[in-house]
């Protein structure tokens, strides 16, 4: 760990206070989730460090207690759409034919939908809760993991130890978990990066259209949601929830940015 | 004595190396060679793997590959010295002074462009010759280097031409700003045996007629004693020894080259053929998904307990194809196989765990036959656990046995195949396959990928085990000299049949059918004048012809 570079040391930083506060949240937080405290738009003082929002709650409790929700739903859906995606797509890679020409090919049907317009319709009939959020994002997402994971794969699987794994009589468990996997690790792990970021992203468009996490939950895109209207007289509280959402982005992305760098190096990426 | 075209002086190359787990370190990789190169005269360089003659050959254009640096030494060309001079010198030296033919010329020539526009580029941008003149010039080597059709060959894309051809254009390439020094980097190791020959004629009669000096640069001893003048024998960066082709191959003075010289000399005794063959193909046909022709015509072949059957070709030949049908990853469209006595279901996945068992199959690159996120421990141990249900300390005794077997010490258990040599590599890969405890091995162009040293190392284990554990092997090879070393009956073949097949002195001895004739005077043999005595006596044209 000792030759980190200066880029991936300011994003693992922030990566890891976005997430401390997150996980810590009740106990960081100065006042109650939806309480409200003072009165509208207040500017910051010593008493709410940020200011309060359009209806009097301080935004410093609002911003921690939306990181919270921000980050949780989008780690959940990332996980879910990389465990989806990467099976399947490692399935389709190792069986090849009819298996993988029906996967590939809905596949190419669900991601010729723009995924915004897909969530935005699907959301709209369906009850919006956290569950279902995460699971709509998390499956819509996992039709570009799919993609990656199979071209990976397909790479790997022609190789002679796989081939020499399925001589041997292995089954298809075994080729997937214990010979293509561990070699198509590096590549997963840095666009798992980017996939998180995509889904903060997804979820902060899709609470600032009204169709992600309902008042009186807050997230960062609610939160720019509900603060927009101050812009127009001059109260900045909507460009804190942003300010945070670009430092979450940029952050991880540095930190997938080194993954990556480290992984595909001379050392054969067994680093 | 003429003043040397080439003339290099202590020589030393360095280039900077990433271990695992460490700093980047330099490290010197060729240490102070000296050699001289008089005009129109050949020098072989000779060395296994990481020997630095292709760094040594590179030098002598003032170039390093990407992370080498030459760190010292002289090297003139011409009385000058090119690593002193200025870059614009060195820009007219390159392509113009001194040209370069490099292993592949599939991956050297631009597939978007027609070889006559490559072959006279450096000709033309040089300002040696017009385009015109650097046309008639490349037609006039395309005639001499006995390319079909020379008129008109360069208006062809590099896919038209087969690959021995291409690396002929590619020698028109290097000929044609008339140059006064050619590197030669391994020109014929990527071709068929049958066509190697053809182009090792080529070059040499275009070396003389053209009275180049050429730098000849290869790991084979016996195909750089046709071509040169003197030999240079490398090993790791250092002369070994340095004396005229005459004195190197009949009088080597150290051991290493000795053992070069005297490398194939294995002995092994034919053996009768038993009542009972293990494994029996017959009357297999075969052809790929998707496509519409046999790649396997009615092939039928037996192989004994306890012994080795080569079977020999060219590339194109199918004899992987035979091993893959063997295997059952490609179900045979007529035929049937029978293995142990009984009948071999076609289809892989209807085969049962015992089959798989018996039937191991060693590949020719053994980088890639492992997985490298794996330790040797688990690659070796795996069969025993999928097989026999080995596990814990019962099965590192086994995997402990095996690498004894291979003759690894107990310290490799915990290595990744990344930290072992090309030979350690393929040694692992045979005890992966003998812990199925198998009655037939096949080895697919086991040692083709490796050092002449290590190959021989590699046979002499794979006798070894025979011997120890009565496992028979299906030997698939291109080199003949190989199959002469172990074989106990051979099959050759040649687009998909099987044109001979015997015991080994029933097929190695007279009358020849002319195709064995070809492949057998095409291995090349470590004396003077073999080259030329073999062109005079062919009677059929190689592939590549």
């Amino acid at each position: 760990m000792k030759n980190i570079p200066i880029s991936a040391m300011i994003g693992l930083a922030f990566t890891g206070l976005y997430f401390l506060m997150a996980i810590f949240a009740p106990f960081i937080a100065p006042y109650g989730m939806a309480e409200i405290v003072g009165d509208v738009w207040e500017p910051s003082s010593s008493k709410y460090l940020l200011g309060t929002d359009s209806i009097g709650r301080d935004l410093l409790t609002r911003m921690i207690y939306g990181g919270r929700t921000t980050i949780w739903i989008a780690t959940a859906a990332t996980i879910l759409s990389f465990t989806t995606g990467s099976i399947l797509g490692f399935i389709a890679a190792v069986s090849g034919g009819w298996v993988d020409q029906v996967l590939s090919r809905f596949v190419d049907l669900i991601m010729s939908i723009p995924s915004l317009i897909f969530a935005l319709v699907v959301l709209s009939v369906m009850p919006v809760t956290i569950t279902v959020l995460i699971i709509v994002m998390g499956l819509l997402d996992s039709t570009r993991v799919f993609r990656l994971a199979r071209a990976v794969a397909v790479d790997i699987a022609v190789m002679d130890y796989v081939e020499a794994a399925r001589l041997r009589g292995e089954k298809i468990r075994w080729i997937i978990f214990r010979e293509i996997l561990p070699n198509a690790l590096s590549p997963l792990v840095a666009e798992m990066g980017l996939r998180f970021i995509f889904m903060v992203l997804f979820v902060s468009t899709l609470s600032f259209l009204g169709l992600g996490v309902q008042p009186p939950q807050a997230d960062w895109g609610g939160i720019v949601k509900e603060n927009k209207e101050g812009i127009v007289y001059g109260i900045p509280a909507a460009l804190a929830p942003a300010f945070a959402i670009a430092t979450l982005s940029i952050s991880v992305n540095l930190v997938a940015d080194w993954v990556l760098n480290r992984t595909t190096s001379l050392k054969g990426g067994r680093g | 004595m003429t003043e040397p075209l080439l003339k290099v002086r202590n020589l030393k190359i360095g280039a900077t190396v990433y271990p695992p787990d460490e700093k980047p370190h330099d490290i010197e990789i060729v240490h102070g060679v000296s050699f001289d190169l008089e005009p129109g005269k050949v020098l072989g360089l000779i060395g296994e793997s990481g020997a630095g003659k292709s760094t040594i050959g590179l030098a002598s254009m003032a170039y390093g590959r990407g992370g080498v640096m030459i760190t010292g030494g002289e090297v003139w060309v011409n009385g000058r010295d090119i690593l002193a001079t200025s870059l614009s010198d060195i820009r007219s030296l390159r392509g113009g002074e001194v040209t370069y033919v490099s292993q592949s010329a599939a991956a050297s020539f631009n597939p978007a462009k027609k070889i006559m526009e490559q072959v006279i580029e450096a000709a033309v941008s040089q300002g040696k010759l017009s385009k015109r003149d650097a046309e008639a010039k490349a037609v006039e080597l395309f005639t001499k280097l006995g390319l079909p059709s020379p008129e008109t060959i360069g208006n062809r894309y590099p896919h038209q031409v087969s690959g021995g051809q291409l690396q002929r254009c590619m020698t028109a390439l290097a000929l044609c700003p008339e140059p006064d020094l050619v590197v030669f980097d391994e020109p014929t190791t990527a071709l068929d045996v049958t066509t190697q020959i053809d182009v090792l004629a080529a070059i040499k009669d275009a070396i003389r007629d053209t009275g180049v000096a050429a730098l000849y640069i290869t790991h084979d001893l016996a195909v750089v004693a046709q071509v040169s003048d003197d030999i240079m024998v490398l090993r790791q960066g250092e002369t070994v020894e340095y004396g005229d082709t005459d004195q190197i191959i009949n009088k080597p003075q150290e051991d290493y080259t000795k053992a070069l010289v005297s490398v194939r000399s294995i002995n092994h005794e034919e053996k009768q053929p038993s009542p009972s063959p293990v494994l029996s193909c017959q009357n297999i046909t075969a052809r790929y998904r998707g496509t519409n022709f046999d790649v396997l015509h009615n092939v039928s072949v037996d192989l004994h307990p306890g012994q080795t059957l080569a079977i020999v070709g060219e590339s194109g030949s199918g004899k992987s194809t035979l091993a893959r049908v063997i295997t059952g990853l490609l179900p045979p469209s007529d035929g049937q196989i029978d293995f142990a006595g009984r009948k071999l279901t076609p289809d892989l996945a209807g085969r049962s765990i015992e089959d798989l068992r018996e039937l191991q199959m060693i590949y020719q690159m053994a980088d890639v036959a492992m997985n490298p996120r794996q330790t040797v421990g688990t690659i070796i141990g795996r069969p025993l656990e999928f097989y026999f249900g080995l596990r814990g300390a019962e099965k590192r005794k086994r995997i402990n046995e095996l690498l004894d077997e291979i003759e690894m010490g107990n310290g490799f258990i915990d290595r990744y195949p990344a930290e072992l040599s090309g030979g350690q590599k393929q040694r692992v890969c045979i005890a992966r396959s003998l812990a199925a405890n198998p009655k037939v091995i096949i080895c697919d162009e086991v040692t083709s990928a490796l050092d002449p040293l290590v190959a021989d190392g590699i046979l002499k284990l794979l006798l070894d085990l025979q011997k120890r554990e009565d496992v028979a092997y299906l030997f698939i090879t291109h080199d003949l000299a190989t199959v002469r070393a172990i074989a106990d009956s051979i099959a050759v073949m040649h687009q998909g049949k099987v044109v001979r097949y015997g015991s080994k002195s029933e097929v190695l001895s007279p009358p020849f059918d002319d195709y064995t004739d070809l492949l057998l005077s095409s291995v090349p043999e470590m004396r003077l004048g073999w080259l030329e005595e073999v062109i005079a006596n062919r009677k059929m044209e190689s592939a590549g012809n």
